[in-house]
């Protein structure tokens, strides 16, 4: 489905700023795989995802999806078929236009948008019908400007923007961090819901590492650029957080150096 | 009743210039890019308008060509833009300046006169015996509602919701497939368009094309955008929205003509218009300051 071989990216090359975010990594994920991915500030987590996304150019190597090779593919081009919810709630959803406004625009990733008008009266009904099952209230409040809803609010109908048209790709950057744990929580169900009914193929980055353990059937923790450790199936599922504290102390050589993938 | 014909002539002139201020909110306000190209783009509806006029084009063409030119301006700054990614500003002033040159290439003096041709308005006025002032106000309206219209029409569509959404939130129109230089090329031809098209029927209205009759096009934009704002607020539907802004080019030709009225110098005038448009820019802001440090006040209570 996805297959990345030997992409490197370095931010900054040849100055004093130099950073290598992504050393040589290769991956591959296979349809309908759900893969959370773990590591520590700066691992290069959100960079892959871009990667893949298109929002920066790689400096190397290759990306396959869906067997089409899409390494200098632009990013709106890329996202005919890749689905993204950010890790920001303000940056998934139009504010200032309404919410079936929203939903429509995302009801036409990958056509062409021509003079037709913006939203038929079959959209508003189908719309209706798939906020309703959200059960976030949503459904009597479509001509609401987005800009009005709860962080919570956005990150939910970003996921369903986002999968409105199925994807080949599902891309979500600790889509959860900026939420209350009880709202974290339901978005999450709701990503599961999502993602096991349209049988998607996805990758979570997140900083809970009980999340990561329990959601998917795949796990990646990342460092300085690289995969470090690479799990699915029964194995994965036997993990225990200590498991991957250990792991990680193993890789950066450094006794809990990062308070946030203590947490979880 | 010199102050009546002021007026009326107020009304006109606010109508006619109100297209570019509607022009001027397509990009500002919709896109959210500050597009200097409004200058030129102003004065190269009005010269080509005036040199295929002089030469026995059909008036109304000669309207259409010139809106045709403003695009094409409009074109050039989101190519600047997007495609070599200069800043939307520097982009702006690029294509105004260079646009001056060309508009007086293409009228080949400053000052092009229409004394001797056939205009629209010269056409309607002698056809329904009605005075100057008023076949502007007539021809000001009717093509503002129609302007108004298919505007309405057209940021209703897929492509112009995709426009929209650019100036609000412009990585998530990408991540939703969207190719968002197309959308911010099309909004600045769109506006240029109008604002063109503004310059053209002006034009035609007074008679004669001039190399600095943008000048300061911009801000007089700007000041009917805000007084439109201030005046009906920014809710309301899309077309009242863009009525209100034609009205607020009205209210800001009443200003003028009144403070003209009073005895202040036309050469003045562009500093007022500025001071106008500041201000009525950092009213809003002030105001919000204000409101927060005095309900802190109250909510805080005196210090221990
Ligand atoms: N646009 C950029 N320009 C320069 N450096 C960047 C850029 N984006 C990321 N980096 C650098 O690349 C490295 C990897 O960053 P990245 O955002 O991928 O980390 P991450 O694993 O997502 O971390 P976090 O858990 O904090 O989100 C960091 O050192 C970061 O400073
Ligand atoms: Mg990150």
């Amino acid at each position: 489905m996805l297959k990345i071989r030997n992409v490197s990216k370095t931010f900054n090359p040849g100055t004093v700023n130099e950073k290598k975010a992504l050393n040589n990594i290769n991956l591959e994920v296979h349809d309908g795989d759900f893969i959370t991915i773990i590591g520590g500030n700066g691992a290069g987590k959100s960079t892959l995802m871009n990667m893949i996304a298109g929002v920066y150019p790689i400096d190397c190597g290759y990306i396959y999806l869906a067997d089409k090779n899409i390494s200098l593919l632009k990013e709106h081009q890329r996202a005919q078929i890749i689905g993204r919810v950010f890790q920001d709630p303000m940056l998934g959803t139009a504010s200032d236009m309404a919410i079936q406004e929203n939903l429509a625009m995302a009801n036409r990733r990958g056509m062409k948008r021509g003079l037709r008008w913006g939203i038929t009266k079959e959209e508003k009904e189908f719309f209706y019908k798939t906020l309703q099952r959200l059960g976030l209230g949503l459904e009597d409040r479509m001509t609401v400007k987005v800009g009005l809803l709860s962080g919570g609010q956005r990150q939910a109908l970003t996921l369903l923007m986002a999968t409105l048209k199925k994807p080949k790709l599902l891309l979500l950057d600790e889509h959860t961090a900026a939420l209350d744990p009880r709202t974290a929580h339901k978005v999450l169900k709701i990503t599961e819901e999502i993602v096991d009914e349209q049988k998607l193929t996805a990758l979570m980055v997140t900083h809970n590492m009980q999340d990561a353990i329990n959601i998917g059937n795949r796990l990646i923790m990342m460092h300085e650029g690289r995969v470090i450790y690479d799990v699915k199936g029964e194995e994965k599922k036997r993990l225990k957080v200590e498991d991957l504290l250990k792991k990680f102390e193993e890789a950066s050589g450094d006794v809990f150096a990062n308070d946030r993938m203590m947490l979880g | 009743m010199s102050i009546l014909l002021a007026m009326q002539g107020a009304l006109s002139q606010g109508v006619l210039w109100g297209l570019m201020a509607l022009g001027v909110y397509i990009t500002y306000r919709i896109l959210d890019i500050a597009d200097l190209t409004v200058d030129g783009s102003f004065a190269t509806g009005g010269a080509v308008c005036a040199v295929c006029v002089v030469n026995g084009v059909d008036p109304i063409l000669a309207l259409l060509l010139a809106t045709i030119a403003g695009a094409v301006a409009g074109f050039v700054t989101g190519f600047l833009h997007t495609k070599c990614e200069i800043p939307a500003i520097l982009a702006g002033i690029l294509t105004q300046i260079g646009l001056y040159s060309i508009n007086l290439r293409i009228m080949g003096r400053s000052n092009t006169p229409l004394l001797k041709s056939d205009t629209l308005f010269k056409n309607i006025s002698e056809m329904t015996g009605l005075s100057s002032t008023w076949t502007a106000l007539i021809i000001g309206i009717i093509v503002s509602i129609v302007i108004v219209a298919i505007l309405y029409w057209y940021f209703g569509t897929e492509i112009g919701s995709a426009i929209r959404a650019t100036g609000n939130n412009e990585q998530m129109v990408r991540a939703l497939g969207v190719n968002t230089s197309v959308t911010k090329i099309l909004g600045l031809m769109i506006g240029n368009a109008l604002i063109s098209l503004s310059g053209a029927l002006v034009t035609q209205s007074q008679g004669y094309a001039d190399i600095k009759m943008g000048i300061g096009a911009i801000v007089i934009g700007l000041a009917s955008i805000v007084i439109g704002e201030v005046i009906f607020g920014q809710k309301g539907n899309f077309a009242f929205r863009l009525t209100s802004i034609i009205v607020g080019s009205i209210i800001y030709r009443i200003i003028v003509a009144i403070v003209l009225q009073m005895g202040m110098n036309t050469d003045d005038l562009k500093l007022l218009t500025a001071i106008l448009v500041a201000i009525a820019l950092s009213v809003p802001v002030l105001i919000s300051k204000r409101n927060q440090v005095a309900m802190y006040k109250k909510l805080t209570g005196k210090e221990e």
